[in-house]
């Protein structure tokens, strides 16, 4: 069945949002930098290299335990940046705002954008405003793109992912997509499952000054860890295996993806990254990782192999190996 | 019991259980896993490349999706397609073909429907917009049942007349008596769903060792669950003592869940349904009893559609009662994909075929 429209899940990260963009985007724009398909791009300016990305913002809840789709618009462009081995610099912001949005609402989404910004470190320095007729949009839509500058000795690509590099987790995932999900079906979670949302450039910065060699950093948002990893499997020519009893999972959230049928792999994350580096550089970064709030429970989930080229493995508990494959999407949409 | 144990211990229960089962079974022999939560759970513990080779596992019938026939996708499709209509169901249903398209489809064209986890949201949805007539597609075995019925007597006590249940709802046992019945089916043993029998109890499957001399076990969902209701089974087989036991104990009681089961007979009745891929089996669906037509979207708003039958290679049927495992179908993996499904197996997560696909069909190993 070839799809005549665009189905939720062309836009969930999955294998339809792949399709979408080999199938249309490519063909249209395609040049070796976007050809990368990172995170962002990373371009020569001036005799400077240059991180830019762009991304749009459609959660739904607006609001949501542990942030808001303003604080979300910021963290998720300042750490595709950061994902790039680059120091956010400048921001701008456009908002699609619906006929009849509460000012209220505007006003503390605004704020949490301006908190969060401050965190970064990065400046908002353009912007615009569109209104759209009631119903045109589901109250506030929000872009963001951002630049900055990519840290002198650092080479982040998924080229550089060889068999020997370990895959750390700087902390617990799912949190993101478990709190949104609760939210949208008003399940009562105990009240210290919140979004993750946090932007991660300051521990970027921190890892990078001691271990220029990292060889890839992603942000495991839309599509979760395993999206991820199979995206980095394919790119960079590897097989990866993980460890079941490794990968941190909160009780609370492997208790709602019990309900719901959810596998935490597949969960978004936004405040999380997934760190590919040699092993002999592991207890090193872990170190720096442990004493930055946002890393502090960072460890190790697996390893790069040459075997199964392109595949991702999971050592179960139990001791099967069975495989992660590439999420087709669709599961959950709207999640950022 | 069920709950995690640290990875060695858990690992060494794994090994220990597998010495056993393999010093057990000496032939060759198939055991059906029901329920499509299994068939997921087996595949996410890599539990199929630790048995032994002689043990076979093979999938049932217990994926709600995909015993669901075109004819219930093509009216669903019919209701959404209405202006006046609201449908909420599970995300699952939203890709499954139909005879010319799906759910999802006329969602893109702007159909209003919508996903919710339980049929009790639909009672919010009816709320808010009392203009509007809420259809719930209610699919599902004696485990959804409940709550589908709990929101027809809810609907009735608020009050509310614009909620509706477009009912195809299934009960199990006497779509196992057809599998059994079928010289084409082999199979010796069962894992029971647990979540079917914390309803029903034990005591609906004792036709199973009673009347065919056929082991079974009810499952729990953890990857030990699993691996000692194999054991037990394969104990069963090697003393020849068929039996229901029930290894999900501290879920599953004897008599089930009679306050559910109540709920359940208050508003339905068993009826003839149609299964996907089996054909019709006789008092194997579950219909709204008189007094709650109101409820009915059939006898409220009925609707005429006309499925026309599709010819293609699908092997659905064969699938869904275990004759032949999904990879045997020419179309997996090929024509028909979990982003492109031709058949139901592949549209659901706990699908045979979906699951098959997903987790490397069959027993995967890495680094081949």
């Amino acid at each position: 069945m070839e799809h005549e429209k665009i189905c939720l899940a062309h836009g969930s990260g999955g294998k339809l949002s792949q399709e979408l963009v080999e199938q249309i985007i490519l063909p249209a724009f395609g040049n070796p930098l976007l050809n990368e398909l990172h995170d962002g791009a990373s371009v020569n300016m001036a005799g400077t290299n240059v991180a830019f990305t762009t991304d749009s913002y459609v959660v739904k809840p607006l609001f949501f335990a542990g942030g808001n789709i303003g604080k979300l618009a910021v963290c998720g462009t300042v750490n595709d940046l950061a994902m790039t081995g680059a120091v956010p610099r400048y921001l701008s912001v456009g908002l699609i705002l619906e006929e009849g949005f509460p000012m209220d609402d505007l006003r503390k989404i605004v704020e949490s954008m301006r908190l969060a910004a401050k965190e970064a470190n990065v400046l908002i320095v353009t912007g615009d405003t569109k209104v759209v007729n009631k119903g045109a949009a589901d109250g506030i839509f929000i872009n963001t793109a951002g630049i900055g500058d990519i840290i002198p000795g650092s080479h982040i690509s998924p080229k550089c992912v060889k068999s020997g590099c370990d895959v750390i987790i700087s902390g617990y995932i799912g949190d993101h997509a478990t709190t949104i999900m609760a939210g949208r079906h008003e399940l009562v979670l105990p009240a210290t499952l919140q979004s993750d949302c946090a932007p991660l450039s300051g521990l970027v910065q921190q890892m990078l000054k001691v271990v220029p060699q990292i060889a890839a950093l992603r942000d495991p948002t839309r599509g979760g860890v395993a999206a991820t990893l199979n995206e980095i499997a394919e790119q960079s020519k590897t097989g990866i295996l993980l460890q079941e009893n490794a990968i941190p999972v909160r009780a609370e959230v492997q208790g709602v993806c019990e309900i719901l049928g959810f596998d935490p792999l597949y969960l978004a994350n936004e405040g999380k990254m997934l760190v590919f580096a040699d092993a002999k550089y592991t207890e090193t970064l872990l170190d720096v990782m442990h004493k930055h709030p946002y890393g502090k429970d960072a460890c190790v989930i697996g390893k790069v192999t040459n075997e199964s080229i392109g595949q991702v493995g999971l050592q179960t508990n139990i001791g099967g190996i069975r495989i992660v494959d590439m999420p087709i999407g669709g599961q959950i949409p709207r999640i950022c | 019991m069920g709950l995690p144990k640290n990875n060695n211990e858990t690992k060494e229960m794994a090994q220990s259980l597998i010495r056993e089962i393999d010093r057990l079974i000496t032939k060759p022999v198939r055991l059906m896993e029901v329920c499509g939560t299994h068939t997921v759970a087996i595949f996410r513990a890599g539990i199929r490349q630790l048995l032994p080779p002689q043990v076979d596992l093979v999938s049932g019938p217990g994926c709600p999706v995909c015993v669901t026939p075109d004819e219930y996708i093509d009216k669903a499709i019919a209701y959404a397609s209405r202006k006046d209509v609201i449908l909420t169901t599970f995300g699952d249903m939203l890709r499954v073909p139909g005879s010319t398209s799906s759910l999802g489809e006329v969602k893109a064209t702007g159909a209003d429907i919508r996903v919710v986890y339980s049929p009790l949201e639909s009672l919010t949805i009816a709320a808010q917009n009392p203009h509007k007539k809420i259809i719930f597609l209610a699919v599902g075995f004696e485990t959804t049942a409940p709550t589908a019925a709990a929101t027809v007597l809810a609907t009735k006590k608020q009050n509310l007349t614009n909620l509706f249940l477009l009912s195809a709802h299934k009960i199990v046992p006497p779509a196992l008596k057809v599998l059994l019945a079928d010289p084409a089916v082999k199979i010796d043993g069962f894992l029971l769903p647990g979540h079917v029998c914390a309803i029903t109890g034990e005591r609906p499957f004792d036709f199973l060792p009673k009347t065919y001399h056929m082991p079974a076990v009810v499952a729990g969902f953890e990857p030990l669950d699993i691996l000692r209701t194999i054991y037990r089974l394969a104990k069963q087989i090697h003393d020849d003592r068929p039996a229901v036991e029930n290894e999900y104990k501290w879920i599953v009681k004897p008599d089930g869940n009679p306050a559910a089961r109540q709920i359940l007979s208050e508003v339905y009745e068993p009826t003839d349904a149609v299964w996907r891929g089996i054909g019709t089996i006789p008092d194997s669906g579950l219909q709204m009893k008189d007094q709650y037509s109101a409820f009915d979207a059939q006898v409220v708003l009925p609707m005429v559609t006309k499925t026309i039958a599709k010819k293609t290679a699908c092997r659905c049927g064969e699938v869904l009662r275990g004759i032949i495992k999904p990879t045997a179908c020419q179309l997996f993996g090929k024509d028909c994909v979990p982003e492109h499904p031709i058949g139901a197996c592949m549209v659901s997560v706990e699908g045979s075929c979906a699951a098959w696909y997903k987790y490397g069909s069959g027993r995967y190993t890495y680094g081949t």
